[in-house]
C-alpha cells in the first residue's frame, strides 16, 4: 500500500495550466512558463501545508471527514484570511467545462439577489441536540436492542464467506471477541477459558433462542400463509430487520425445501411466495447471502426453467413467476458473482445448454430466455439475437402449423412476446438506422416483421422519452424494490364453505416488480398479477394439503396440517390476444387465483364466479404485455406513452 | 544581545503578544535550564520560586525586561540606562541570557534537549520562527532561518549523496544480524538530513531523486513525516516549516549498543565517509549503552517519535507517583466504614480511588510526594460532604474483573451534525458537558435534578439569610431546565472539564482561550488568554484550583483559577500538545503530543521528568491508573500503550482498535481499562493482568530494554460496537458503571 502512494507523493503538483488559468481569471495575461512552474511548486507546497494543518482540526473535531471549516481554521492559524462562502455546504459542487482545447473544473459562483434571500421563507430550524442513553452492554453482554448494531456486519459476513483464510488471521480478534463475549448467544458462560477454544473452532451452527424460534415460526407461517397483509409484514421484516443473520441458514433451507416440494406438487402460489422470500432476503442490507447460494440458486433456477410449475399450464400464469425468478437470478448474479464462484457464467451455460436443445419444452425455453435476457443487453446480444431465426422458425411451426396442442401454442406465443420484448430494445440500441423491413426479415426470418415494428416503436419512444422528462418520474416510483400488497376486504368469510361454490371475498393486487438492487434502480418491465384469493381459514388449508403429502418437508412443520383440501389455481385469461402484434391495442389480462378442491380440479370448474378484470390504461398499474416490451432497455415512461 | 532583541523585533507588529513572547522565553528558559544547564542569573528570578510565589515577582521582572527591549529597539539609549540603573538590572544580565540562547541555538554538544526546548519555545510563541537566534549575520534577510540551517551549508558533491547512503545501507546489510537492527535506526535520520542538505543547497533534482530512491526504505510509521518532506523541495520552503525546524533544532536520539557503535565508527573511518560522519556528529545524539544489542522488535516498540527515542537520562529523575493522604473526615454514619470514626486526629489514608482494593494501610506511601509539595486548596464543608457521599458510594461499588465486566451505559448525542468535539462527566456522574464545533458548550443534567441558576442580585437581597434552606432559596426555580447552553467561545470547543466540586466548568477552544464557567450562574467567569493558537485540551486538577491546558503552540500551561496568567509553562514538545491529564496526586501532569511522545512534567519545578516514546501517531488520550503508578496512552494508530511511571518504561501494548483512540479510563479500582475509539467500539482490557505480566528485573529497568508480551488478545475482555457512533469519552461512575458518550453520525 505504501509503495503505491510513495512514488506519487513526490510528484503531486498542480498543472502549470492551472496557474495560467488562475492568472487570467485575476487579470494577469501572458504569464511566463517559468513563473508558472515556480508558482506551481510554491502553490502546491502551500496547499499541502494547509491541508496538513486542516487535518489536525479534523482529528480534534473527532470526525473522519475533512470539512471546509477545517481548512478555514487552518488558514486562520496561518494568519491568512479564510475563504468565505463555503461554510454551509458539505459537498462543494465543482463543475466541469471544456472548450477551446482546455478543460476546466470550477466552482460556480452564482450571483445571488439579496432580496431573493430575504423573501424566501426561512428554512426549517435544525433539530436541537439531544441526549439519549441506552445500554451498550449489561455485565459484559450486549443486549440486542435497536440502539445497538446488528450482531454481525455485512462486511464481516462477506469476508467470512469470500475470504475464509483472511478472516481467520487479522479478523481473528473481532471474531473471537464477538463470538466469545460480545453477543454471547452461545458462549456467555466460560468466557475466560473457552475463548481460546472458540477461536480455534470453526463457526458452528447457532442454537436459536426461544424468541428467535418463535420469530422464525411466525415469519415462515406468514410468508406461505393466506393472509396477504401478514405476508407483507413478514416480508418487510425479512427485508429490513438487522438481526436475522443467525436465522439465515434456516430460511435458506426452508426456501430450498419448499421449492423442491412445491414444484413436484405444481403449487404455483407457494412458489411465488417463496420467491418473494428470496427477494426479501436479498433486499436486507445486513445480510450477505453468499454462503447460502448453494441452496437458493437451485431453488430460483427451478422456478425459472421447470417444465411445469402449475397444475394447469394452459391457463395459469406461471410465466410471471418465471420472469420474477429470472430477475432474482440476475440480481444475485450481479451481487455475488466472483471470479471464484463464477455464478454468472455457470448460470449462463445452464440456460444456453437447454435453449440449444431441440427437445426443450416451451415452458423451459421461456425460462431460459427470460433468465438470459435479465442478465443484460450484452448477454442478449451474444446469446439470444443469433438464435432469433431458429426460434422464429420454431414458433412459426407451432403457431401457423397444424394445431397439435393448446399448451404448445400458448407457450410459443409467450416465448415470442418475450423475445420481442427483450430483443427489440437491444436491437434498437445496437442496430444502425434505417430500419428496413426487408432487411429485418432477412436477418431474423419469421420474427423479422414483428421485431421491426417493435424496434421502430422503441426508437420512437426513446426520442419521446427524451422530450417528456416528467413522465419518467411516474414509472420510477413503480420500481420500488419492495413488494407492496393491498387487500381490499379482510376476512369477509370465515369458516367452511361448500367446496363447489367458490367465493372470492378479497382481491389482492400483487405487484411483483423487478428485484432492483438498491444500487441500480434500473427501470424494468413491470408485471402485475391480479390475484383473487379467498381469505381466512380456507386458504391456510391450501398449504396444508400440499404439505400433508410430504411429511418431511419443512412446510409441514410450520403449518399445522389438517384434512380438508383446497388448492389455488391461477388462471390466465387473455383478451384481445396476448401476443398481439399491434402495439397500441388495448389488451386485457386477468390472473385469477381460485380456490378449488383438489378432487374437482377439472378445467371447467375454473370458471370463476367472481373475478377481477382490470383494463389496461395509462393510469392503472396494469400494463399490458405488448407495451411493456420496450420498457426493459429503454424508457420507463415510454410504456405509458405507447398505450395511449 | 542580538538574540534577545530578535524575538521582540519579530513580534513587534503584534503588540499584544509581545510580553507573552518574553514570558515564554524566560519561563521556558528557566524550566529547561533547571534541568540541564546551570541557571543563568536572570533565569533564577523568574521561576524557581515556589508555585504560588511564581506570579508577581517574575512578572515584574519580565515586564521590566520587556520595557527595556522596547526602549533599546527604538534607540532610547538614555532611557535604557536610567531604567536599568533604577531597576538595578545588571547590564550583563540580559546579555548573558542572549549568549545563553545563542550558544544553545548553535547546538552545543551536550545541551541537546534544553536547546530544542529553548529554540522551540520562542519560535512557536511568536508567529514567525524567531528561533532564539545566534548573533545575526549582518545583511541577511532571514537571519533566524539561516542560523538554524547554517549547519547544512557545508558543501558536498550532491551526486555522491546517493552513493553515501547506499554505501551505508550495504554496510548495515552486511553486518552481523544482532547489530543490523540497531544500525538500521540510522537510516531515517540520515535520510532526512541528507535530503534537507540537498534541498538547502539548491540541488533540487538530486534531492528529488534521492527521495524517490530511498524513501521507500523507511519504516512505515514515519510516513506522515515523509509526506511533509516530500512536499518540501525548495530552500524557501524550509523557512517556517515546523517539522523541519524540529528536525534541525532537536537532535535525533538513537540508542545503540557500544559494539554496534564501534562497528559503525570503524566503517565510516575506513571509508573516509566524512559526509555521513558529520551528520552523525552534528545532528544525531547517539546514546551508547553497554550490553547486548537490542532486537528489531525492541527497537520498533520504542521508536516512532519525531525526535527519536528518549535519552535514558531523561527518564532517570525520581517521580513521586504515590497518592496523597486524604484528610481526615468524620463520617457520621455508616457501620461499614469503621475507620472513619475510630481514627480521630490521625491522618487517615483513604486513597480516593483505591480504598476498596483493600490497601487501607495508614502508612505514608514511600512513593508519595510531600503532602504540601504542591499547595492544595483547603477543603470546604461542601467538599467534605461530597467526600462522605463518595465513600458511601464506594462501599456499594462493584468489584470488576474478567469474570464480572461492567455494564456500559451509552449516552448518544443526537442531531449533533458531526459537531460534537468534546465531552466530560462530573465525578459523581450527575452532569454531562459537551463542547461543540459551533462554539457552544452545553451542560445536561443526567439525573432528575434539573439545572438551576442562582437568582439575580436584586432577588438575592430579599432572601432571609438566616433561614435553614438558604441554599435552596437562592436558586431560581424558573430557570430550571435539563440543559443549559454556554455561549462565549468564538471557535470550536475542543476540550471541556468539570471542576471536582461541580461548581465550575472549563472549556478550551480554537479561539485560543480557556474559559471558566460557573455552574451556579451558568455564565463565563474568566477567559484565560495565553495560547495564541487553538487550545486542544484542558483538564482540572483532581483537587480543583489548578488546571492545565495545551494546544497548537506546543506549550502546556498550568493555571490557577484565580490567576489570569499561567503559573507554569511546560515547553519541550516538538509538535502540538493534543491532550493533557493530571496525575491523581496533582503533583504531575502528563501531556500527549503530535510529536508522538508523552511527557510527564513536575508541577513544582516545571521539569520534564519522563519522556515516553513508542507511539506511531499523534496521541489523543491519556489516563492515569487510580493508584498513580501507571499511565495509559492512546493514539491515532489505534494502539494503547501502558507505561510504568516509576521506572519510566513501556510495559504493555494493547492492539485491537482500528482507528484513533479518543478516550481511555481506568475503573475506579484500576482493574479494567476501558478504551473508546473512532472505530465505534468500546473495548475493555484486563489491566491487572497487563501490569502483572511485566518483568521489571534490574537489567530491564537499567537499560530500558523491554520485551513486550504479545498478549493483546488475552487482555481484551470485551468489544462493544456502537451504531456508527464514535466513542469520544468514557467515565466510570463511583459504583463502577461505565458511561460512554459520543455523537451519532448517520
Amino acid at each position: 500500500m505504501e509503495d503505491e502512494w510513495r512514488p506519487k507523493q513526490c510528484s503531486v503538483l498542480l498543472p502549470t495550466e492551472s496557474m495560467k488559468t488562475m492568472a487570467e481569471s485575476v487579470g494577469v495575461g501572458q504569464l511566463q512558463e517559468e513563473s508558472c512552474v515556480a508558482l506551481t511548486e510554491e502553490v502546491s507546497y502551500r496547499i499541502k501545508e494547509i491541508i496538513q494543518d486542516a487535518l489536525k482540526f479534523m482529528h480534534h473535531g473527532k470526525r473522519r471527514k475533512l470539512t471546509s471549516n477545517d481548512i478555514d481554521h487552518a488558514l486562520k492559524m496561518k494568519n491568512v484570511e479564510p475563504l468565505y462562502g463555503f461554510q454551509s455546504q458539505e459537498f462543494i459542487p465543482f463543475r466541469f467545462a471544456s472548450g477551446g482545447g482546455r478543460e476546466l473544473h470550477f466552482y460556480e459562483e452564482k450571483e445571488v439577489d439579496l432580496s431573493d434571500i430575504i423573501n424566501t421563507p426561512l428554512p426549517r430550524v435544525p433539530l436541537e441536540v439531544s441526549l439519549k442513553a441506552h445500554w451498550l452492554s449489561i455485565e459484559g453482554v450486549q443486549p440486542a436492542i435497536p440502539e445497538n448494531p446488528p450482531p454481525a456486519s455485512k462486511e464481516q459476513q462477506k469476508t467470512e464467506s469470500t475470504e475464509p483464510l483472511k478472516a481467520v488471521k487479522p479478523g481473528q480478534e473481532e471474531e473471537g471477541a464477538i463470538q466469545g463475549k460480545g453477543q454471547g448467544a452461545a458462549a456467555t458462560e466460560g468466557k475466560g477459558k473457552e475463548k481460546n477454544v472458540a477461536r480455534l473452532k470453526a463457526r458452528s451452527t447457532h442454537e436459536l433462542s426461544v424468541e428467535q424460534q418463535l420469530y422464525y415460526k411466525e415469519i415462515t407461517e406468514a410468508c406461505v400463509g393466506s393472509c396477504e397483509a401478514k405476508r407483507a409484514e413478514a416480508l418487510q421484516s425479512i427485508a429490513t430487520d438487522p438481526g436475522l443473520y443467525q436465522m439465515l441458514p434456516r430460511f435458506s433451507t426452508f426456501i430450498s425445501e419448499g421449492v423442491r416440494v412445491n414444484v413436484v406438487q405444481n403449487n404455483l402460489a407457494l412458489l411465488i411466495y417463496l420467491m418473494r422470500m428470496v427477494k426479501a432476503l436479498m433486499d436486507n442490507p445486513t445480510l450477505y447471502l453468499e454462503k447460502y447460494l448453494h441452496e437458493l440458486i437451485p431453488a430460483v433456477v427451478t422456478c425459472i426453467v421447470s417444465k411445469q410449475l402449475c397444475l394447469r399450464p394452459d391457463v395459469d400464469n406461471h410465466w410471471a413467476l418465471r420472469d420474477f425468478a429470472a430477475r432474482l437470478m440476475a440480481q444475485s448474479c450481479k451481487t455475488f458473482s466472483t471470479t471464484t464462484n463464477n455464478i454468472q457464467s455457470r448460470i449462463t451455460k445452464t440456460f444456453t445448454k437447454s435453449l440449444l436443445d431441440d427437445r426443450t419444452q416451451w415452458t423451459t425455453r421461456y425460462g431460459c430466455i427470460a433468465g438470459l435476457s435479465e442478465l443484460g443487453p450484452d448477454v442478449i446480444k451474444t446469446l439470444i439475437l443469433p438464435r432469433l431465426p431458429v426460434e422464429g422458425a420454431r414458433i412459426k411451426a407451432v403457431l401457423e402449423g397444424p394445431v397439435i396442442s393448446n399448451i404448445d401454442k400458448i407457450g410459443a406465443e409467450h416465448v415470442q412476446s418475450l423475445l420481442l420484448k427483450h430483443c427489440a430494445g437491444v436491437i434498437a440500441k445496437t442496430r444502425p438506422l434505417p430500419d428496413n423491413l426487408e432487411q429485418y426479415r432477412a436477418d431474423y426470418s419469421y420474427l423479422g416483421p414483428l421485431l421491426h415494428s417493435h424496434v421502430v416503436k422503441a426508437r420512437a419512444q426513446a426520442t419521446l422519452q427524451a422530450q417528456q422528462v416528467n413522465r419518467t418520474t411516474v414509472t420510477i416510483t413503480q420500481s420500488r424494490p419492495t413488494l407492496p400488497a393491498s387487500q381490499s376486504s379482510l376476512g369477509g368469510t370465515g369458516g367452511s364453505r361448500a367446496p363447489s361454490i367458490i367465493k372470492v371475498p378479497s382481491s389482492l393486487t400483487l405487484m411483483s416488480t423487478r428485484p432492483g438492487t438498491p444500487t441500480q434502480p434500473s427501470p424494468s418491465a413491470t408485471k402485475y398479477i391480479v390475484m383473487a384469493t379467498s381469505a381466512g381459514a380456507a386458504s391456510t388449508q391450501q398449504v396444508i394439503t400440499l404439505g400433508a403429502s410430504q411429511s418431511s418437508s419443512p412446510v409441514t412443520s410450520t403449518v399445522p396440517s389438517s384434512a380438508s383440501a383446497q388448492q389455488p389455481l391461477v388462471k390466465v385469461e387473455t383478451a384481445g390476444g396476448g401476443a398481439s402484434s399491434v402495439g397500441g391495442s388495448r389488451t386485457l389480462q386477468k390472473y385469477i387465483v381460485v380456490s378449488l378442491p383438489t378432487s374437482s380440479s377439472s378445467s371447467s370448474s375454473s370458471e370463476t364466479k367472481s373475478s377481477t378484470t382490470v383494463p389496461s390504461s395509462s393510469a392503472s398499474p396494469i400494463s399490458a404485455e405488448p407495451t411493456v416490451k420496450t420498457e426493459r432497455s429503454e424508457s420507463p415512461g415510454a410504456s405509458f406513452h405507447g398505450s395511449h | 544581545m542580538a538574540a534577545v532583541q530578535d524575538a521582540p523585533v519579530e513580534a513587534d507588529n503584534e503588540k499584544e503578544i509581545k510580553t507573552e513572547t518574553l514570558n515564554d522565553a524566560a519561563g521556558n528558559h528557566a524550566s529547561a535550564a533547571g534541568g540541564v544547564i546551570p541557571s543563568p542569573p536572570v533565569a533564577s528570578t523568574s521561576s524557581s520560586g515556589p508555585a504560588k510565589a511564581g506570579g508577581p515577582g517574575s512578572e515584574e521582572q519580565q515586564t521590566l525586561m520587556a520595557v527595556l527591549q522596547f526602549l533599546k529597539k527604538n534607540n532610547f539609549v538614555g532611557a535604557v540606562d536610567v531604567l536599568r540603573r533604577e531597576a538595578g538590572i545588571l547590564e550583563d544580565s540580559d546579555e548573558s541570557q542572549g549568549q545563553e540562547l545563542a550558544a544553545s541555538a548553535l547546538g552545543g554538544a551536550e545541551a541537546g534537549d534544553a536547546t530544542c526546548t529553548l529554540s522551540r519555545a520562542s519560535s512557536c510563541t511568536t508567529s514567525t520562527p524567531a528561533v532564539a537566534a545566534a548573533p545575526a549575520k549582518g545583511g541577511e534577510d532571514q537571519p533566524d532561518v539561516n542560523v538554524v540551517l547554517s549547519a547544512y551549508s557545508q558543501q558536498g558533491d550532491p551526486a555522491l549523496y546517493q552513493g553515501y547512503y547506499s554505501g551505508l545501507k550495504k554496510f548495515v546489510e552486511s553486518v552481523l544480524d544482532c547489530h543490523r537492527a540497531e544500525l538500521s535506526q540510522l537510516f531515517y535520520p540520515l535520510f532526512v538530513h541528507m535530503y534537507l542538505e540537498l534541498v538547502y543547497n539548491n540541488h533540487e533534482t538530486e534531492a528529488k531523486a534521492f527521495f524517490e530512491k530511498f524513501s521507500g526504505d523507511q519504516e512505515c510509521y514515519y510516513q506522515d513525516d515523509l509526506r511533509v518532506l516530500s512536499g518540501l523541495t525548495k530552500k524557501e520552503h524550509m523557512k517556517g516549516n515546523e517539522t523541519l525546524l524540529d528536525f534541525r533544532t532537536s537532535k535525533f536520539v538513537l540508542r545503540i549498543s557500544r559494539d554496534s557503535y564501534q562497528l559503525l565508527k570503524r566503517h565510516l573511518q575506513e571509508r573516509q565517509n566524512n559526509q555521513i560522519w558529520n551528520i552523525i556528529q552534528e545532528h544525531l545524539y547517539i546514546d551508547i549503552f553497554d550490553g547486548m544489542p537490542r532486537s528489531k522488535s525492541q527497537i520498533d516498540s520504542m521508536s516512532g517519535s519525531l525526535a527519536g527515542e528518549a535519552k535514558r537520562e531523561a527518564n532517570k529523575a525520581k517521580v513521586f507517583y504515590g497518592l496523597l493522604k486524604e484528610p481526615e473526615i468524620d463520617v457520621p454514619l455508616d457501620d461499614e466504614d469503621e475507620e472513619g470514626e475510630n481514627e480521630e486526629g490521625k491522618p487517615k489514608k483513604k486513597k480516593p480511588k483505591k480504598d476498596s482494593m483493600g490497601s487501607k494501610s495508614k502508612k505514608q506511601d514511600p512513593n508519595a510526594p510531600q503532602q504540601n509539595r504542591i499547595p492544595l486548596p483547603e477543603l470546604k464543608d461542601s467538599d467534605k460532604l461530597d467526600k462522605i457521599m463518595y465513600m458511601k458510594e464506594a462501599t456499594k461499588r462493584i468489584r470488576l474483573g474478567p469474570e464480572s465486566l461492567p455494564s456500559i451505559c451509552f449516552y448518544t448525542f443526537l442531531n449533533a451534525y458531526q459537531g460534537l468535539t468534546a465531552v466530560d462527566f462530573t465525578d459523581d456522574s450527575s452532569l454531562i458537558a459537551g463542547g461543540f464545533a459551533d462554539s457552544t458548550v452545553r451542560v445536561w443534567s443526567v439525573t432528575p435534578k434539573k439545572l438551576r441558576s442562582v437568582k439575580s442580585a436584586a432577588d438575592l437581597n430579599l432572601i432571609d439569610k438566616e433561614s435553614d434552606d438558604v441554599l435552596e432559596r437562592i436558586m431560581d426555580e424558573k430557570s430550571a431546565s435539563e440543559s443549559k447552553i454556554l455561549y462565549g467561545h468564538s471557535g470550536p470547543v475542543y476540550g471541556v472539564s468539570f471542576s471536582p466540586d461541580r461548581n465550575y466548568l472549563l472549556s478550551c477552544s480554537e479561539d485560543g482561550t480557556v474559559r471558566l464557567w460557573s455552574l451556579q450562574t451558568f455564565t463565563c467567569l474568566v477567559g484565560y488568554k495565553g495560547h495564541n493558537y487553538p487550545v486542544w485540551d484542558t483538564q482540572f486538577s483532581p483537587y480543583g484550583y489548578y488546571f492545565i491546558s495545551g494546544g497548537h503552540d506546543r506549550v502546556a500551561r498550568l493555571w490557577a483559577t484565580d490567576h489570569y496568567q499561567p503559573l507554569r509553562m511546560f515547553a519541550g514538545h516538538l509538535a502540538d500538545i493534543t491532550c493533557t491529564q493530571f496525575h491523581p496526586n496533582s503533583n504531575y501532569v502528563a501531556t500527549g503530543s503530535a510529536d508522538r511522545t508523552v511527557r510527564l512534567w513536575d508541577i513544582l519545578n516545571g521539569n520534564c521528568v519522563r519522556i515516553f516514546t513508542g507511539h506511531k501517531g499523534p496521541i489523543h488520550s491519556l489516563a492515569f491508573s487510580p493508584n498513580g503508578k501507571y499511565l495509559a496512552s492512546g493514539a491515532t494508530d489505534g494502539r494503547v500503550l501502558l507505561w510504568d511511571i516509576g521506572h519510566g518504561l513501556m510495559i504493555g501494548e494493547l492492539k485491537g482498535h482500528t482507528d484513533t483512540v479518543y478516550s481511555l479510563k481506568f475503573s475506579r479500582d484500576g482493574e479494567i481499562l476501558a478504551s473508546g475509539s473512532m472505530d465505534n467500539t468500546v473495548r475493555l482490557w484486563d489491566s491487572i493482568k497487563a501490569f502483572d505480566d511485566i518483568e521489571t528485573d534490574d537489567f530491564t529497568a537499567a537499560t530500558g530494554h523491554i520485551h513486550l508480551p504479545e498478549n493483546s488478545q488475552e487482555l481484551l475482555l470485551g468489544t462493544y460496537m456502537t451504531k456508527s457512533t464514535p466513542v469520544i469519552h468514557l467515565h466510570f461512575t463511583r459504583r463502577n458503571l461505565l458511561l460512554a458518550a459520543g455523537a451519532y453520525n448517520p
